[in-house]
């Protein structure tokens, strides 16, 4: 069931991992807007946003009807759906493909939340390892920091209250965040993780990102049909994507 | 009665405490499943024992979403696959544990295999499958209701007039004519299920003959999984 290592395919896979308030959104989408800038074939894929998939999931957090193992089963039915229909055919056709958490969150979440390691890397064992994983590392205290100066609390599973770890938002936030972010560390050799030191300014980060990526992939193999110059000339917004547009607030 | 699951272990979940049966009938739709299901559970009720039904795309939680998929019918396959997966452990977690924990008889409406076989047959491979439904509990009895096309063909249009789109594979374009398909499909899911049987330890009834023959010998092997059980609260 796995993936060859290398894969042949003519497109390319970015993603970006890290915990809730890392800034690693903020990031991505950055790139996202240099890619398209450069002229590149891009295409934007964030964690849970299939449209079918995510009624049901909102549904089922909104109603605390989940488990440890359907937790990660439903994310991997959206990840699976977007998977199959957009990311993998848009790398068949050779464009970059940006995506906002991968299977790497379900490896390091879903174990802080009990499920078998083994198990979650055989569930996903159908995903291709992207060419680049951008892991941006902050301390647990950071993140929750930059997650209340913006919107005051973590919600309830960011903060883990589904395993009880906490009757306090914050507290269980530092606790689970901070399980996460041993997993993730764990895994930084195993998936030759980028490792980003997210405490630095924003465009220390992003401009160190763009240079990896430029070192990495030749970005003129992969231009954009759009047609730039008669946009730019005339001053026409570049395509949106559906997915572009879909809220933040899909992820958890 | 201890229970385990086939390989992996749900987080959470404490196995030793699990004192009912898990029973499950299996077999394509008119193969006579649910009358059979309906007939086990008045006799297992009538002998004294607390009866829990339980049966695919049922769970509180993704049914709904599922019901509408399938619908579109725009999901893949493996898509597909991971939502029935969720419904599946969603009432494993919250249906069936509860009631083997309650010392109940669980009589499953099909359960992980007819599952696989479904997958199988739209191109899963058996590899990921097998760790996919890894933590289901291992039941204490599984039977297939095996039936010939022709009989199931022959019930399902005098019962319900017409053919099944998803029962008839229509997705997998096996055939224009749906008469067609629904052989073909019929026939590669009885494939499927043939390297299962002996794995998971599945026993085939003979489901072409008259609907008390079969509850007769359904009765005679679940007497014979009674008989290594008892109750503890009844002690």
């Amino acid at each position: 069931m796995n993936p060859p290592e290398v894969h042949d395919m003519p497109g390319r896979l970015i993603a970006v991992e890290g915990v809730d308030g890392s800034g690693k959104s903020t990031q991505i989408d950055l790139l996202h807007k240099w890619l398209v800038g450069m002229g590149c074939r891009v295409f934007f894929s964030e964690w849970n946003s299939s449209p079918l998939v995510m009624e049901a999931t909102k549904k089922a957090k909104r109603r605390l009807l989940l488990t440890p193992t359907t937790f990660c089963l439903i994310h991997a039915t959206d990840f699976a759906d977007r998977y199959e229909r957009q990311i993998l055919p848009m790398l068949r056709a050779g464009y970059i493909v940006l995506c906002d958490r991968y299977v790497y969150t379900s490896y390091a979440r879903d174990k802080a939340r009990g499920c078998d390691p083994a198990w979650l890397r055989e569930v996903y064992g159908f995903a291709q390892p992207p060419d680049i994983t951008f892991w941006y590392h902050v301390p647990v205290e950071t993140a929750l920091d930059r997650l209340t100066k913006s919107r005051k609390e973590p919600n309830y599973f960011e903060a883990g209250m589904d395993l009880g770890l906490s009757l306090d938002l914050r507290e269980g936030f530092r606790i689970f965040q901070d399980r996460i972010t041993r997993n993730y560390a764990e895994m930084v050799e195993e998936f030759g993780f980028v490792t980003m030191d997210a405490t630095l300014p924003i465009h220390h980060q992003q401009q160190a990102a763009r240079k990896l990526i430029q070192e990495r992939i030749d970005l003129t193999a992969y231009p954009s049909r759009i047609e730039r110059v008669v946009h730019d000339q005339y001053g026409i917004p570049p395509p949106v994507f559906e997915e572009d547009l879909i809220d933040a607030e899909g992820e958890w | 009665m201890s229970h385990r699951t086939y390989r992996h272990t749900i987080p959470g979940i404490d196995m030793g405490e699990l004192d009912g049966l898990l029973i499950v009938v299996e077999g394509p739709d008119s193969s006579g499943r649910s009358t059979q299901i309906w007939l086990l559970s008045r006799w297992l009720e009538q002998l004294g024992f607390a009866v829990e039904q339980m049966g695919l795309k049922r769970s509180k939680l993704v049914a709904n979403e599922l019901e509408q998929a399938k619908n579109g019918n725009v999901m893949s396959p493996r898509t597909m696959a991971l939502f029935y997966a969720t419904d599946f452990y969603d009432q494993l977690e919250n249906r069936i544990l509860p009631a083997l924990r309650a010392g109940s008889v669980v009589l499953a409406d099909r359960y992980i295999y007819t599952l696989m076989a479904r997958d199988m047959v739209r191109g899963a491979p058996f590899e990921w499958l097998e760790p996919l439904y890894s933590m289901a509990v291992v039941p204490d009895a599984v039977y297939l209701l095996d039936t010939s096309a022709e009989n199931i063909l022959d019930r399902t249009l005098s019962s319900r007039g017409q053919l099944d789109y998803w029962e008839s594979g229509m997705d997998l374009g096996l055939a224009r004519d749906w008469y067609r398909s629904f052989m073909v499909y019929q026939q590669s899911m009885r494939g499927q299920f043939e390297p299962l049987m002996s794995r998971f330890s599945i026993e085939r009834i003979d489901g072409d003959r008259s609907i008390l023959d079969v509850h007769e010998d359904l009765k005679s092997r679940i007497d014979r999984v009674l008989a290594g059980y008892t109750d503890p609260r009844q002690d």
